[in-house]
């Protein structure tokens, strides 16, 4: 069992180191299309590329909301929300489970975008840390421009990003955040957690076949 | 056209319907299940986080999803919204062969004695419906066995001194205590308090032919990916199917139970797998479907004698609905106690379930669950940040030190909480969905204060840096979810009740109900075993009577 943080995982399961892989790969290519924007935390090791960024959001959305995700769950030593995919793990599931809040992104990403250049004559992005994270205890609290936020609350917005920064962040690398497992690894947690399989194998007596009777 | 006429139809393969199911085809009745959902396997959901029942972001991995379900809620100032199952609002529990017992954390819970007799205990509650249940600890006692020993429990209570007299051992020892179960062990009996392990359907040793418990820390919300986790998917169904008088038909949808014009149920309506509506006539019908969903099917049966719903005619129906309120108290440790061995919850105390000054009940309390990275992000202290460095930071300090230790509140019952149906919004098979109203008692509040008291109390004790309560606030709420319960309660009056002590709907003689909804109060605990003991006491006299040539 892997237990040692600063030491990759093992993976058991040749099926899943597959899968794993491809989604590394791919995971590289999106992520090197944002670079630029992406740059002011520091991604070293992914190269560029010309592949699709986004399934959702323009490279100007993402530029926004990776900086948002990123003040939610910032790098230091361990790493942040850009570090682990946060903004893919959010793309994607805009595209499939939250396809209701596609509008929600889409009004709070243009509504911030507006607020930021008439507060600070600047792009969320462009400013520097300590005046986003300003900007984001506005949000939260209600306290920016009513004139942007007619069709959208400011902190409904935020809270919604916060709930799927920390899903992208903590949850199963599988959807496309927690890359390398940065938040196990951050937590200390073993993973794989695969104990069952290891010792008794995967398969499950619940099965349909063994079970269902069939139907006169 | 009606299918060829069964003996015994029945709804719903969880907790309730798959005893029911097992213990009259066993008997010689020929018994068709239908379950909404499918048979659950472990490998479609495995480990995710996101795809748990406990933290269903992505939808109900063990359903109902959110596609073709939906329910209204009644708010403040009567506003309805809509809301999907895999929000917390639904109330949800499960849908899929095995109900909730696939992804539950098995707590193996018997009510004690005055849990049975509350009125007779407490007195009246004003602006309740509190009351006596109708059958006593001592006559449900050889079902709770029953239920411990065919599902299989593991558990030792040399030292609760609190629960109700039982004639036979666990049928598997306990589950040995964990690193903070031990700690709040030595601290609760240094208080002059009563810890020890909680009773689980889970298998500590090898049992009924599945192994034993392999302590992966998805436990609670997953599948057990060998089984070593008891619920009717894996014990009595498979009993039930091997007597050949047994069929499960799954993604069936029960729509309307057909009552005739001499009051007796004849057949079940409902959409098969393919939506085709399908009629399924039967001698008996048996509503196990979870106490919201099967409230709304009573309700969305009208007839001539009925019109208001089958046994709804003095308007008990739906009501009472009832669940827990759950309150603690979360603690962080000076060193890291974590342990990585699933599911986490050792350790339990049942010295304040009863007995505590001016109150009505209380509840057990237990350690929690191990809480995933995701849901751990919700237990905070009051005022932390949620989100930043001081986000990360806390994480990161305190995943494996945090301490919480919890439990379910016994409600008051009240009238006004209820499933109704509602008037205008229907699932995806045109069916009248839930609506829900209503909020708990106001009395549950001082309860739940109390417990969360008592539980920082031993946190404290046990040399905890920092503690907050989880407690209720002023916030009543509705009740509900996984420990629904109350909305056909039995009792031996008909003008206040909808079964009898049988679970027989009263006043129409071959229909029965084998679910929480029967309970006339939900106990300070974890209901599914009194939900199983249920089903074998009102399967007993089912089979009874049919030896009787009755229902036929």
């Amino acid at each position: 069992m892997h237990t040692n943080p600063s030491e990759p995982p093992v993976e058991p399961k040749a099926d899943f180191f597959t899968r794993r892989a491809l989604l590394k790969f791919s995971a590289a290519t999106i992520l090197g299309a944002s670079f630029g924007v992406g740059a002011s935390v520091g991604i070293t090791r992914w190269g560029r590329s010309a592949a699709p960024a986004y399934r959702f959001f323009s490279a100007a959305e993402a530029g926004t909301l990776i900086a948002i995700c990123e003040q939610i769950i910032p790098r230091d030593d361990a790493p942040g929300a850009t570090d682990a995919g946060v903004i893919h793990y959010i793309d994607r599931q805009l595209c499939g489970p939250f396809v209701r809040h596609q509008e929600t992104y889409r009004l709070g990403l243009d509504a911030m975008q507006k607020t930021c250049m008439q507060v600070y004559q600047s792009a969320f992005e462009q400013l520097d840390f300590e005046r986003q994270t300003a900007a984001l205890r506005t949000l939260e609290a209600n306290q920016a421009p009513k004139e942007f936020w007619e069709n959208q609350s400011q902190s409904g917005f935020f809270n919604l990003v916060i709930e799927h920064t920390r899903q992208g962040f903590y949850g199963s690398p599988r959807h496309g955040g927690n890359r390398d497992y940065a938040s196990y690894r951050m937590l200390g947690l073993a993973y794989p957690n695969l104990i069952g399989q290891n010792r008794y194998g995967a398969k499950s007596s619940i099965n349909p076949e063994t079970h269902a009777t069939p139907e006169s | 056209m009606p299918l060829p006429k069964v003996n015994v139809v029945i709804v719903g393969a969880g907790a309730g319907g798959g005893i029911v199911a097992k213990e009259l085809a066993q008997a010689g009745l020929q018994v068709v299940l239908l379950e909404r959902g499918e048979w659950p396997r472990y490998d479609q959901h495995d480990d995710d986080e996101l795809n748990s029942q406990r933290t269903p972001v992505h939808g109900n991995p063990f359903g109902p999803d959110d596609q073709r379900h939906r329910r209204v809620v009644v708010g403040d100032n009567r506003s309805t919204r809509i809301v999907l199952p895999s929000e917390g609002g639904y109330q949800n529990n499960a849908g899929c062969v095995g109900g909730g017992t696939v992804s539950y954390g098995a707590m193996a819970w018997r009510f004690m004695p005055q849990d049975f007799r509350l009125v007779s205990t407490y007195g009246e509650v004003k602006d309740s419906t509190l009351a006596d249940w109708p059958l006593s600890y001592d006559e449900l006692e050889p079902y709770y066995e029953k239920a411990e020993y065919e599902i299989g429990v593991a558990g030792d209570y040399t030292n609760n001194p609190n629960s109700g007299p039982r004639k036979k051992p666990f049928p598997m020892p306990a589950f040995p205590l964990n690193t903070e179960g031990r700690l709040i062990s030595e601290t609760a009996t240094r208080m002059g308090l009563h810890p020890f392990p909680i009773p689980m359907l889970r298998n500590s040793v090898p049992y009924n032919g599945r192994p034993a418990c392999i302590h992966m820390r998805s436990c609670v919300g997953f599948a057990c990916p060998v089984d070593a986790k008891a619920g009717s998917q894996n014990t009595v169904l498979p009993v039930a199917l091997a007597t050949g008088n047994c069929k499960v038909r799954t993604g069936c949808v029960a729509a309307e139970i057909v009552v005739d014009d001499h009051g007796r149920a004849r057949a079940l309506r409902y959409f098969d797998e393919n939506k085709r509506p399908q009629e399924q006539p039967a001698d008996l019908i048996v509503i196990s479907a979870s106490a919201t969903e099967t409230a709304r099917l009573l309700l969305n049966s009208k007839s001539k004698l009925f019109p208001n719903g089958a046994g709804n005619n003095n308007d008990w129906v739906g009501r009472n609905l009832q669940g827990h309120l759950y309150v603690g108290a979360s603690g962080l440790m000076e060193r890291e106690i974590y342990e990585e061995a699933g599911p986490g919850a050792t350790v339990a105390i049942s010295d304040f379930n009863h007995g505590n000054p001016g109150l009505m009940g209380g509840g057990v309390l237990a350690n929690e669950f191990i809480d995933l990275p995701y849901h751990f992000c919700r237990n905070r202290p009051p005022g932390a940040a949620r989100w930043g460095k001081a986000h990360k930071d806390f994480q990161r300090r305190n995943y494996k030190r945090l301490v919480r230790l919890v439990g379910p509140v016994q409600e008051i019952p009240n009238f006004t909480a209820r499933v109704s149906v509602d008037p205008s919004v229907k699932d995806a098979w045109g069916i009248p969905v839930c609506r829900l109203s209503g909020t708990r008692h106001p009395g549950d509040l001082p309860t739940g204060e109390f417990l969360a008291e008592k539980a920082e109390a031993i946190l404290k004790e046990m040399g905890a840096t920092g503690t907050w309560r989880n407690s209720p606030g002023k916030s009543l709420g509705l009740s509900g979810g996984q420990h629904q319960a109350g909305t056909c309660r039995m009792g031996n009056d008909p003008k206040t009740s909808v079964t009898n002590r049988f679970g027989q709907v009263h006043e129409i003689d071959n229909l029965f109900i084998a679910d929480g909804s029967l309970h006339v109060t939900n106990g300070g605990f974890n209901p599914v075993l009194t939900i199983m003991a249920l089903a074998y006491w009102v399967a007993d006299s089912i089979n009874a009577r049919w030896k009787g040539g009755d229902f036929r």
